[in-house]
């Protein structure tokens, strides 16, 4: 009897050391799209992962994995070597996440930007940006003197056009003779490519450049031509001191950290995030002088009333480009129709690559 | 001062010896480098080339990787033995792909067994087509190939972009840059439930078979042969030189369109930007690796697998960036190309007088 007793107490410690080990052993990995020195989409991502290794959790990252065939086994592998919750950072590994997923039931998986959770260990994050686009709207239809304002802009998926929209409509609030020049680019990063772009708006009468594409490159093409321009993802002050107005930041490190603690504590559940400046996963770079005082406490204002929630990005009335009315007056728009957003609003120039 | 001259005597043993010299090398300069970096070496090089393909998942996914290497390099085995230098594999790939998953496209809600043929028929029909423009314009206008295949590549590459952010996109996937997942009719039989290794694995065996009978036992092969070795002999012996370039092309081209649509049918499974990792390129290390010797590729192509493979294995584990996979594939052919010059050259230190130096 005792011998049994003693079995079950060397047992009954081994599990209790086991359930300890393994909540020392919890470990988060990271897959991110491009380098961690791209100084945009990744490097803000790193940064959240940086955020959550300084409280205390153990992490992992692998960048540059290309969004083909490769990211599946680079997801597997980080699930198969004791990851216990993976960040995978780009909208293209959304069909490998889900199918890792379903393999490994007991890790906990967060795609960004995605749509698809098909399993209960998938959720999906992304940031209302379109917010901070407002924001650069207000401040550039201030700013330009040739109301004109030149759009880098990647890939015609609604998180693009909503960007484009939110800025439009903000700059004429403001200035109504504002006119938006778009050059697609159909890429994330390309600094020759974003550079041409930026110079191609800037002899098209652009004084006012923005990118929704990740390189310092516009910024920089931006602060030689002498014009005004904002940074994407991360601050990019520093790569065009005079140009640069203002950067809407990518902040997922307050996110980052919580998932983590939640997966660690056993908290954690499915859901789709949706933050905006209010949860501060959206944040504004420092304002530059050039903009003027008074701009710049209009702004601020701007900036709380967004986050508190008193105005709304898409207010009615919106109208398309032929006319047709989008949002009536006084309504705001939901989330299903922002979440699915493919037409322009009015004032914007051109067509939307189908 | 320093004499080069060429040996006339290259024993054939060491020939195919130096691409192991190459790889020893590469694996000690990777270890000065991960100490250099302060990453213990023999743990390192352990994470690099044993740790990935420790299980067999790891061997699936070698074999899976290797496939469109191998592919690709079996077809420019043929352009390079006979002088042509088609440097476009990654453009015909694209190509390749993007007829393949057309018609894969075009069946997407349909079920049948001679769907995979078709889809894989035209994939190397696409590929084919693609190789034969730097082929004609060779032929007919004297173009230089290899400005031709290169460019030929963005071509593809842009017309990729065009279709998936266009015309072909997924009705239902709100703009983003890719199309339909294709139907399981069209996508390639997995070996074994839970890997990825897939039937286009056969495709690259029977691509080596075939290379090594056309090459050593038909008469196109013996041309191909002579014709590297010298333009003129193949003139003289009354080769008519035009269809031989357009053939080693249309096969070239053929086998990395197969390669292309193996990636798209096999573990992607639809049509987007990413479909290749360059691999059209990466091919051109593993031919030379590989002796522009069908078996000789075989071997070559899990060798540069394998440093892919390593390279994500390293980074998660130890955290070494990843580009050292492509220091490790740059370090192979930098070493193959030195071992083959001192092969091919015998460098002599002449200890002269002043009063010769002044001759």
């Amino acid at each position: 009897m005792y011998k049994n007793f003693f079995k079950y107490l060397i047992s009954a410690i081994f599990l209790l050391g086991f359930s300890v080990n393994s909540n020392a052993d919890f470990k988060v990995g990271f897959v991110y799209v491009g380098p961690t020195g791209d100084h945009g989409w990744t490097f803000q991502h790193h940064e959240g992962r940086n955020a959550v290794e300084a409280a205390g959790i153990k992490t992992t990252f692998v960048e540059s994995v290309p969004e083909g065939a490769d990211a599946e086994r680079v997801i597997r592998q980080l699930a198969q070597s004791g990851h216990d919750l993976i960040f995978t950072t780009s909208f293209g590994y959304m069909d490998p996440t889900n199918k890792v997923a379903k393999d490994f039931p007991n890790v906990k998986f967060e795609h960004a930007t995605g749509y698809k959770r098909e399993h209960s260990n998938v959720s999906t994050y992304s940031a209302r940006f379109y917010e901070g686009r407002t924001l650069l709207g207000h401040i550039a239809g201030k700013m330009t003197k040739t109301n004109t304002i030149g759009y880098i802009a990647s890939f015609p998926i609604p998180e693009v056009i909503r960007g484009i929209n939110a800025m439009t409509l903000a700059a004429q609030k403001v200035n109504p003779n504002i006119k938006t020049k778009i050059v697609w680019v159909f890429t994330w990063y390309d600094p020759g490519k974003e550079a041409e772009a930026a110079q191609a708006l800037i002899d098209q009468g652009a004084d006012v450049i923005m990118q929704h594409t990740d390189s310092t490159a516009p910024v920089q093409t931006a602060e030689k031509a002498g014009v005004w321009s904002f940074g994407q993802a991360s601050d990019m002050q520093r790569f065009a001191p005079k140009s640069i107005l203002t950067s809407i930041i990518d902040d997922w490190a307050p996110y980052y950290v919580e998932r983590a603690i939640a997966a660690r504590d056993g908290t954690w559940n499915q859901q789709d995030t949706w933050h905006g400046l209010k949860e501060g996963m959206v944040a504004m770079g420092p304002y530059n002088s050039a903009m003027g005082a008074d701009l710049v406490k209009e702004v601020e204002q701007l900036q709380k009333d967004l986050a508190s929630g008193k105005v709304h990005s898409f207010t009615g009335p919106i109208y398309d480009q032929k006319g047709n009315i989008l949002v009536a007056e006084g309504k705001v728009a939901d989330d299903g129709m922002l979440a699915g957003m493919s037409v322009y609003v009015k004032g914007v120039e051109g067509d939307i690559p189908k | 001062m320093i004499k080069i001259e060429k040996r006339n005597d290259v024993p054939m043993a060491l020939y195919f010896f130096t691409p192991f010299i190459a790889i020893i090398l590469t694996i000690l300069g990777g270890g000065i480098i991960f100490y250099i970096l302060g990453f213990n070496p023999i743990e390192a090089l352990k994470f690099y080339f044993i740790t990935p393909i420790s299980n067999l998942y790891g061997l699936s996914e070698l074999l899976l990787k290797a496939t469109p290497l191998c592919l690709i390099a079996i077809g420019l085995s043929f352009c390079f033995k006979s002088n042509n230098w088609n440097i476009g594999a990654e453009g015909q790939l694209t190509f390749g792909a993007i007829v393949g998953g057309g018609v894969a496209l075009l069946f997407y809600n349909q079920e049948g067994f001679y769907i995979l043929p078709l889809v894989i028929l035209a994939g190397a029909i696409g590929g084919m087509i693609f190789a034969l423009i730097p082929a004609i314009l060779k032929t007919y206008f004297n173009t230089n190939e290899i400005l031709v295949s290169l460019m030929l590549v963005y071509v593809s590459k842009l017309l990729l972009d065009y279709l998936v952010v266009g015309p072909w996109s997924n009705p239902e996937g709100f703009n983003f840059p890719e199309t339909r997942q294709f139907s399981d009719s069209s996508r390639m039989p997995l070996l074994f439930e839970g890997l990825r290794i897939h039937a286009g694995i056969f495709l690259a065996l029977a691509a080596v078979m075939l290379s090594w009978f056309i090459l050593y036992k038909t008469y196109l092969g013996f041309q191909i042969k002579v014709s590297g070795l010298s333009l003129k002999t193949a003139k003289y012996a009354g080769f008519k030189g035009k269809t031989m370039i357009l053939v080693v092309f249309m096969i070239s081209g053929a086998c990395a369109g197969l390669a292309g649509v193996g990636e798209i049918t096999g573990p992607i499974g639809q049509l987007h930007r990413m479909i290749s990792p360059d691999y059209g390129f990466t091919a051109i290390i593993v031919a030379f690796l590989g002796r522009l010797n069908p078996f000789g590729i075989i071997f070559a192509s899990l060798v540069v697998a394998l440093t892919y493979l390593g390279a994500e294995t390293a980074q998660i584990f130890l955290q070494i960036p990843k580009y050292t996979g492509q220091v490790f594939q740059g370090m192979i052919l930098f070493f193959l190309l030195a071992s083959d010059y001192l092969l091919f050259f015998k460098v002599k230190i002449l200890n002269l007088k002043k009063n010769e130096l002044r001759h």
